[in-house]
């Protein structure tokens, strides 16, 4: 058996983790790219979002190099996505396809139904051997996600532009030459300090800014242009509110062992949206409201065209806007691979940021000089 | 290219005379332009248009802004640009598609706007896309409606649309000034009064607005630095550039690369995701 499974941004480097801690042969996707797109443009329906379209394309570009099983995480069904399982097994069966669904998701028929999916991949239901790949492959996705963060605090501060981007490639090169969690961790490890010791410029205080929205666009550097890397580019230091890492944690792990969620984004979002419907649209908006308190300059929702939960999400935005005055850019992704309309709107938006906190700043200084 | 026969027409009617202090580009060509000229500021188009709107009417509020191929609606508050919003993913009430429809229907566009004017009862036209516009339009015509009544109904379709997509959940406050190539046709301009039952400011060169911004930013960039100018002259426009692009197959991702070139000699090169190209130094850059 050949796994694959979606790319998803930093995703696949915890799934590497986990399947060579369990010595489960797999195929890693191509990076997502045009070709992935084109393919899954090309089989999915065509009102489908565009993380089904290129995790289609993903696993087509896997089989063609041997995959014959692909590891799909489930949502029993916060959005679309709880059933994009079941529609990639039936798109690809159609398509004539010998390659196989596993939803990693506990069914509502019971965990007798996940441990037999488990023994599937894995060959065991060593309940020890399993739980600590497990542990191990979400240290390895935090480790990932607090890598990326770190890239996004250095790279508005570097003083040699495209320092942090080089290491970062040498980085995502290197995880094809090292196997299982504890070298991806040492990988990890040597990463981070060669970011530590990127030289900055201390004094600069950049601008802020958080970035909330559907989970694929905004953790896949592929389907959102880079953003978190252009962000940096104008010297702004951009946060995530959605991870890998805090997903498999918050919506996976915690799901199965029954453990309280942190939920102050929820707590944040109840004046506004007081219950989940579905995707992460709550979490867009508390998340926003954090954000705003914590003093960020701007935030930017980003999300796939068709995508219901975050068009409610948008459609309340406004009044968060109006309550906390922070101003927000809405980035809608969908097939295009033009880039100067994503540019054009985050310059402007960046230029937008910049005169607000040049004149707060001008008026503050104006208060104490007339106290 | 508009670039170069623009540049000719400057050389043309003052020759060599002027002393040219700083140069800037807009639009969406902006990074093109800025290399084939030598500017010395590339500005995106949404704040050049609210520089220039915010130059030409004191305490303009809103800023609505329809091009050939976009549209924008701009909010300022307190001299700032407070909010902004262009469409995403359709091009449906851009100059771009009444052109089609004028051409279509064999007016001229500059008659497009006082047919909607003669109308007297317009006829509901779907505005939420530009195909469906279209077919709309065409059923309506062989039902017999008159052209007066299409064109006005489009017209009130297509604010209809803008108003909704663009403008939903924002405070459109007075003074509001209409800009952009599609500001000359009276028809949008009288449905957008309709609509918003307000008066729309239109400044003089509404049409070349955000050339005027980047121009404003430029002298700003002067006054402050004061350093020479990138601009390369006038005389520039002699040089032949093209473009040539290739996909780059070093990787997965098979980036578009574009390579300016001029005299034989590659300017710039960009397009790629991982700085191979286009961060080699190369030409007099």
């Amino acid at each position: 058996m050949k796994v694959t499974f979606p790319h998803m941004g930093n995703t696949y480097i915890c799934v590497k983790a986990l399947l060579d801690d369990l010595n489960v042969d797999y195929i890693i996707p191509p990076y997502n790219n045009k070709k992935a797109l084109e393919i899954g443009t090309r089989h999915a329906p065509e009102l489908a979002c565009l993380p089904l379209k290129i995790n289609i394309g993903n696993f087509m570009e896997a089989y063609e190099k041997g995959a014959d099983t692909i590891l799909m995480a489930g949502g029993r069904g916060p959005c679309r996505f709880g059933y994009y399982g079941e529609m990639h097994n039936e798109i690809l069966r159609d398509l004539g396809l010998d390659i196989e669904v596993i939803n990693l998701e506990v069914p509502n028929s019971g965990y007798r139904e996940f441990l037999k999916r488990v023994r599937r991949i894995t060959g065991t239901v060593n309940i020890y051997k399993i739980s600590k790949a497990i542990l191990n492959a979400t240290r390895v996705s935090v480790e990932a996600d607090n890598l990326e963060k770190l890239c996004c605090r250095v790279r508005p501060r570097e003083i040699k532009k495209g320092e942090v981007d080089r290491i970062f490639k040498d980085f995502m090169n290197g995880i094809g030459r090292v196997k299982g969690s504890k070298q991806i961790l040492k990988h990890i490890g040597d990463t981070r300090r060669k970011l530590l010791n990127v030289r900055i410029d201390e004094k600069y205080e950049p601008l802020r800014v958080g970035i909330v929205g559907e989970i694929f666009t905004s953790i896949d550097w592929y389907a959102n242009f880079n953003l978190e890397k252009k962000l940096g580019e104008m010297g702004v230091e951009a946060d995530r509110a959605i991870t890998t890492s805090g997903f498999i944690i918050e919506h996976m792990i915690k799901n199965v062992l029954h453990i309280p969620k942190d939920l102050r984004y929820a707590k944040a979002a109840e004046p506004f949206l007081r219950t989940a419907i579905g995707g992460h649209a709550q979490e867009t908006i508390g998340n926003m409201v954090l954000y705003a308190e914590n003093g960020y300059d701007g935030v930017i929702q980003i999300y796939p065209l068709t995508c219901m939960p975050e068009i409610v999400a948008e459609s309340i935005i406004p009044a968060v806007q109006k309550k906390y005055n922070i101003p927000v850019l809405t980035l809608i992704i969908d097939e295009m691979t033009g880039e100067s309309g994503y540019q054009t709107r985050l310059e402007a938006f960046v230029d937008l940021l910049n005169r607000r906190k040049e004149l707060s700043k001008a008026e503050k200084r104006w208060a104490f000089s007339g106290n | 290219m508009a670039l170069k026969k623009g540049m000719k027409e400057f050389r043309d009617r003052y020759g060599n005379r002027l002393n040219i202090l700083g140069a800037g580009t807009t639009g969406s060509g902006r990074h093109l332009a800025g290399i084939v000229a030598g500017a010395d500021i590339v500005k995106n188009e949404i704040t050049a248009h609210a520089v220039a709107a915010q130059k030409t009417i004191e305490n303009v509020n809103t800023i609505i802004e329809i091009g050939g191929q976009d549209s924008k609606i701009i909010i300022l508050k307190d001299g700032v640009v407070y909010d902004f919003a262009m469409n995403t993913v359709c091009a449906a009430g851009t100059g771009s598609f009444l052109d089609r429809q004028a051409g279509r229907l064999n007016i001229p566009i500059e008659e497009f706007g006082a047919y909607a004017l003669r109308s007297n009862s317009p006829v509901r036209i779907a505005g939420r896309c530009a195909v469906f516009a279209e077919s709309d339009m065409i059923h309506k015509q062989q039902s017999g409606h008159s052209l007066e009544d299409i064109i006005s109904g489009l017209c009130d379709a297509l604010v209809r649309n803008y108003l909704n997509n663009l403008a939903k959940g924002k405070q459109i406050l007075e003074p509001v000034v209409f800009q952009g190539g599609v500001a000359a046709n009276v028809g949008i301009r009288n449905s957008f009064e309709k609509a918003l039952g307000i008066k729309l400011i239109i400044p003089e060169h509404y049409d070349v607005m955000g050339a005027y911004g980047a121009a404003l930013l430029a002298m700003e960039n002067y006054k402050s630095g004061g350093k020479p100018t990138k601009f390369y002259g006038f005389d520039s426009v002699d040089r032949e550039y093209y473009a040539k692009s290739h996909e780059c197959n070093d990787c997965s991702n098979s980036c578009e690369i574009v390579e300016i070139i001029s005299d034989g000699e590659p300017l710039a090169r960009w397009g790629d995701r991982c700085g191979k190209w286009s961060g080699q130094k190369i030409g007099k850059l």
